[in-house]
């Protein structure tokens, strides 16, 4: 049986909110992170030549490298837009549901 | 090896088959072997590199310091393996690059990129992108959950002396061949850099590494790891940057230049590397969810005090890993300018000097003269020697820890006795590390860290996903489900053209797996098997352990009731 501390917490409605949020977020990146990397893989599995592309006429540079470039980036970006967000407003909704109920 | 003079001509591109990705995964993770292994008659004669033997002197120096310092703090267990909690995000992410970023990683993927051009930045990236997921899914939870090993967080509701067995056997499978692979890695690298023996150079690891772990326990092992992630960070910073300073800062014109000495169309898109679909994906995948999977690095994650410091060291760790592997591709490319045809770094039959893998280090000749190539000669022994020290860990933590103080004294344990029982581990496991690396000397191990990750992929990390994220999720099927990961990896392993042809010598073409990696089979076998077991198992343990989810959920979420740092 899960204790009544538990129990009391699955009902606080911010911590509802909590899970509701964070979960969103995490799993919402998440996807957005698979979607770039296997649509990454599965271009240049299906179409090598659209990487093989130079981004403009007479340049060197090809798609591919901005798109892997890009894909790197990216992981960086999305890491810290979460931790930045889980800083600043997770952190603090822990801390109001465990004042309210662990204190009370 | 004559593969290397093929590889840059045009034709030898079109030659590429489905089995190719293969040959590039064992050529890039563990480069040395049987290309350098081939190169070492012209080696050997090389004069011993006195420059490069005296930083790395120093670099050891320092770190027996920092061991000493920090056996002055290792006095209890939680110091040992996790250097008391005390360590902060942005320390611990360097760590973790530290721990992650191995000489394989840079030696082999700047010389995938000489080699291949595109083709090595798709390998780099798989390593990058499992961070992420760490991040979104898995780094705080394992934190408020856990304590000392993952096992913890796996057998917060479940029986622990299975989930003991099961994580322990996880952790030291991968431990076991990635050290191999570091091991006889070691001994090439260093034969061809400091003109030492291998013998030598294996037991130089070898006792170093038992040094740090047994008297420094996490807290050494930590802060070798740092620096050398800030030498290894510094110094392929140094080399980009003057790759891009001969060409003022403009990639087109590094980029042309690789074009007008490399003379091939594939330079700049993808070559023969995902000519498969399937084995491309596969690979993804395993590197992907490996990373996640990796005992030694989700271990770190315990050595913070809380699950926001847990978060800000895999943002770090995150930034810093992808930063470097921005940088071997600039640095790959600078090889290909400046190395790959320069008479300097060949030799008569046109081929690298030292092998394949030497690219980056002969290009630190070329921008930095032979002081810079003596500097990365050490980092890039130091770089092997911190992230076999953090594997020695892992693997002495899962059998006191996991199986000494949980399954043997059911938790009875004091912190001396685990403690003890850690060290004499540390031992014996750095001995047979140095048994194991002089056994394998001739033997290909490329595809040994591979296969680390696979393991990683299909055992430990669904194991550990489904504990904490399904209610339905229980001892059997974690248990069950895992071994039948472990194994199923195993076994596809072993019989892919890595090691079915490549390593026994079956003829080619003939290995019954073709695939080069399992995890697109193996990773969601397990998930299906975790699933089907967990539903099937029915008792009243299942149904304790279902009901005891809340509690654990609400601790995941919150952090409340999770271990604290130590304080001294």
């Amino acid at each position: 049986m899960a204790s009544e501390l538990t129990q009391r917490i699955q009902q606080n409605p911010q911590y509802q909110q909590l899970l509701k949020t964070r979960n969103t977020l995490g799993w919402s990146l998440t996807i957005v992170v698979l979607l770039a990397y296997y649509g990454f893989i599965a271009i240049i599995a299906f179409d090598k030549s659209l990487f093989a592309t130079p981004v403009a006429e007479g340049w060197f540079t090809t798609w591919g490298i901005p798109a892997g470039f890009g894909v790197i980036v990216l992981t960086i970006v999305l890491t810290a837009i979460y931790v930045q967000k889980a800083n600043r407003d997770f952190d603090r909704m822990v801390e109001e549901i465990l004042q309210k109920e662990v204190k009370s | 090896m004559r593969v290397t003079e093929q590889r840059v001509s045009p034709q030898a591109k079109t030659l590429k088959t489905a089995g190719f990705s293969a040959v590039a995964l064992l050529m890039a993770i563990l480069p040395s072997l049987s290309w350098a292994a081939e190169a070492i008659g012209e080696t050997q004669k090389q004069e011993t590199n006195w420059v490069a033997i005296g930083m790395f002197v120093f670099f050891v120096l320092i770190t027996l310091g920092i061991t000493k310092w920090a056996a002055s703090r290792t006095r209890s267990a939680a110091d040992f393996y996790t250097a008391g909690g005390g360590i902060t995000g942005f320390q611990n992410g360097l760590a973790i690059g530290g721990d992650y970023m191995s000489a394989a990683s840079f030696l082999g993927i700047s010389a995938m990129v000489m080699a291949s051009g595109f083709d090595g930045l798709i390998y780099a990236i798989g390593f990058q992108v499992g961070w992420p997921i760490i991040t979104f899914l898995i780094a705080e939870r394992l934190r408020n959950l856990g304590r000392f090993t993952f096992a913890d967080v796996i057998a917060y509701r479940f029986k622990q002396t299975p989930v003991r067995i099961f994580a322990a056997a996880g952790t030291l499978v991968v431990v076991a061949f990635y050290l191999i692979a570091q091991m006889v890695g070691a001994g090439q690298l260093i034969k061809l850099l400091f003109g030492l023996d291998y013998i030598y150079a294996v037991v130089i690891v070898g006792v170093l590494m038992m040094v740090y772990v047994l008297f420094g326990g996490m807290t050494a092992t930590t802060w070798v790891q740092i620096v050398k992630a800030c030498m290894l960070l510094g110094g392929a910073t140094f080399m980009a940057f003057m790759v891009m300073l001969h060409y003022g800062f403009n990639p087109e014109k590094l980029f042309a230049a690789a074009i007008d000495v490399k003379k091939s169309t594939t330079t700049m898109g993808p070559g023969g590397f995902v000519s498969n679909p399937i084995s491309g994906i596969s690979l993804g995948m395993a590197l992907m969810f490996g990373t996640a999977g990796l005992p030694h690095i989700l271990m770190r994650f315990f050595t913070v005090p809380n699950a926001k410091e847990a978060r800000k060291s895999v943002m770090w760790a995150t930034t810093w890993i992808g930063y470097f592997y921005l940088l071997t591709f600039i640095i790959g490319f600078g090889a290909i300018v400046f190395v790959s045809k320069n008479p300097e770094f060949l030799d008569p039959n046109g081929a690298l000097r030292g092998g394949a893998n030497m690219a980056a280090v002969h290009l630190a000749n070329a921008v930095g003269g032979n002081a810079f190539l003596g500097f990365m000669s050490a980092v890039a022994f130091a770089t092997i020697l911190a992230v076999v020290a953090g594997l020695t860990l892992s693997g002495a933590s899962a059998v006191s820890h996991d199986i000494y103080a949980s399954v043997i004294k059911k938790g009875k344990a004091t912190s001396q006795e685990e403690l003890r029982v850690s060290k004499i581990t540390t031992i014996g496991l750095g001995i047979v590390a140095v048994l194991l690396g002089i056994a394998f000397e001739k033997q290909n191990v490329a595809f040994m860290v591979g296969l680390a990750f696979a393991i990683a992929a299909s055992a430990n990390f669904p194991a550990l996903f489904l504990s904490i994220l399904w209610k339905r999720c229980t001892t059997k099927g974690a248990v069950i489900g895992g071994f039948i990961g472990l194994i199923s990896a195993l076994t596809m392993t072993v019989l892919s053209p890595a090691v079915w042809e490549a390593t026994l010598g079956f003829a080619k073409g003939s290995a019954p797996f073709p695939y080069s990696s399992p995890a697109i089979f193996s990773m969601p076998l397990a998930f299906i098997c975790i699933w089907i077991f967990s539903m099937l198992d029915t008792g009243a343990q299942a149904k304790k352990e279902q009901e005891d989810f809340e509690d654990q959920k609400i601790r995941s979420e919150t952090g409340l009731g999770a271990s604290k740092a130590s304080s001294h």
